[in-house]
């Protein structure tokens, strides 16, 4: 591929870029010829948006964890169990892959998610230790790993349709199931919100200082 | 007409902006299998692969059989103490809508592992068909191909499977777990998931609708 000049970006050509489909337009330019996207030269209000997602996104991840996922009932006796009290009833029961599994996915990656994208979008802001590069590397991650999250909702939807047993054993979803779809949605929002050609123009800009 | 604004002379057609970083490049074309890369951000531009299409559209088809298959035939069944009971991708779905408030969810899971991926399927025929006949393009096949691109990250079929793989090792102890014909297709619907990910040039696509 040939470089147009040196490496410039559309703003710095007075162009703007379609995030959708990779056409440039004459700045000003309000919708995409080619697929329709709206253009920015920066997505408005990006930063607000993200934060926006955020917070609601930890909000739900509190009673996500507070109330019960599952609620199990059988002959003997009936449980309810929260995200993590189930992942260390698997430990306890030896199932120490499948613990681990479920700790990763709904308490290490969502929380995971919530530090890198406040790191991300502060470090729009203020500056950031890490290279472009490694930022950028970071915000593919976290849009990469983001949907995932979501396997445990889906554990509970099999769970609760399968193990119908009449009084023998029967598994029904709780509260919690909602509260941590909720939260996935939310910061899967707030990643999408991301610009991240922010990342670079503070990059830029701290290679021409 | 009025004349475009000319920013920096060259024709805007023959030139890339890469959607992470900004950087704007004349575009190349590179031979099949070869792979034009941001040189800013090391973003993947383009990535053309020789017949792509007709491995696209070949790959969509059998996606939306596999899933309307898969989700009526049982999935995975249950046996304890004889009783049994066998569940479709539907009644996992569903499995939520008895739950009072949490009822949404039944849609937001029937949407996310069946509906999108299906519709997502149906656009890459609707957008690629023509194109790899030689025709024009469909009507609003650009619109049609935006949305196929916007719903990637909500189709979450093969993250389904590996949910069914977890609620196995959970209910083992419990009961005697049978697999039913529509796990292995929802198996054979990650890879296919995988792959047409892996075949799709985006930028190749936009070309092809541009004419």
């Amino acid at each position: 591929m040939e470089i147009a000049g040196t490496l410039r970006t559309a703003r710095e050509m007075g162009l703007v870029a379609c995030t959708s489909c990779t056409r440039v337009w004459p700045a000003g330019t309000e919708r995409c010829g080619r697929c329709g996207h709206r253009l920015h030269t920066r997505a408005p209000l990006a930063l607000q948006r993200v934060w926006a997602w955020w917070l609601v996104g930890v909000i739900a991840y509190v009673p996500a964890n507070l109330y019960p996922m599952l609620s199990t009932r059988t002959l003997v006796a009936s449980q309810e169990a929260t995200i993590i009290g189930g992942a260390v009833d698997l430990a306890r029961h030896g199932n120490w892959g499948i613990a681990l599994v479920i700790l990763t996915a709904s308490v290490a990656i969502p929380l995971g998610k919530f530090l890198a994208i406040a790191m991300l979008a502060l470090g729009v802001r203020h500056g950031s230790a890490l290279t472009g590069s490694r930022r950028q590397q970071l915000y593919q991650v976290v849009e990469y790993i983001g949907r995932w999250s979501m396997i445990d909702v889906f554990v509970v939807a099999i769970l609760a349709s399968l193990v119908q047993l009449g009084a023998v054993a029967s598994v029904s979803p709780g509260p919690a199931s909602l509260f941590f779809a909720l939260s996935v949605i939310f910061t899967m929002l707030s990643a999408q919100s991301f610009d991240s050609r922010l990342i670079w123009d503070a990059e830029r800009e701290g290679r021409r200082a | 007409m009025t004349p475009a604004p000319q920013a920096i002379g060259p024709d805007l057609t023959a030139m890339i902006a890469c959607p992470r970083c900004d950087a704007v490049y004349r575009a190349v074309q590179p031979g099949p299998g070869e792979r034009a890369v941001c040189a800013c951000c090391k973003t993947v531009l383009i990535a053309p692969r020789r017949r792509a299409g007709q491995q696209l559209i070949a790959v969509a088809v059998a996606v939306v059989v596999l899933v309307v298959a898969a989700t009526l035939a049982p999935f995975l069944a249950i046996e304890v103490a004889g009783r049994s009971n066998a569940s479709s991708v539907l009644d996992a779905a569903l499995a939520f809508a008895a739950a009072g408030p949490v009822a949404i969810l039944a849609l937001a899971v029937a949407a996310l592992i069946v509906f999108i991926p299906v519709l997502r399927a149906l656009l890459v025929i609707y957008v690629l068909g023509p194109v790899v006949l030689d025709r024009p393009p469909a009507p609003h096949a650009a619109a049609a191909f935006r949305l196929s691109e916007e719903l990637r990250p909500w189709s979450m079929a093969e993250i389904f499977v590996i949910g069914c793989a977890i609620a196995l090792v959970k209910i083992a102890d419990l009961a005697q777990v049978h697999f039913g014909p529509a796990f292995w297709m929802f198996a054979a619907l990650v890879v296919l998931v995988v792959v047409q990910d892996g075949f799709m040039c985006r930028y190749s696509v936009w070309k092809s609708l541009e004419r």
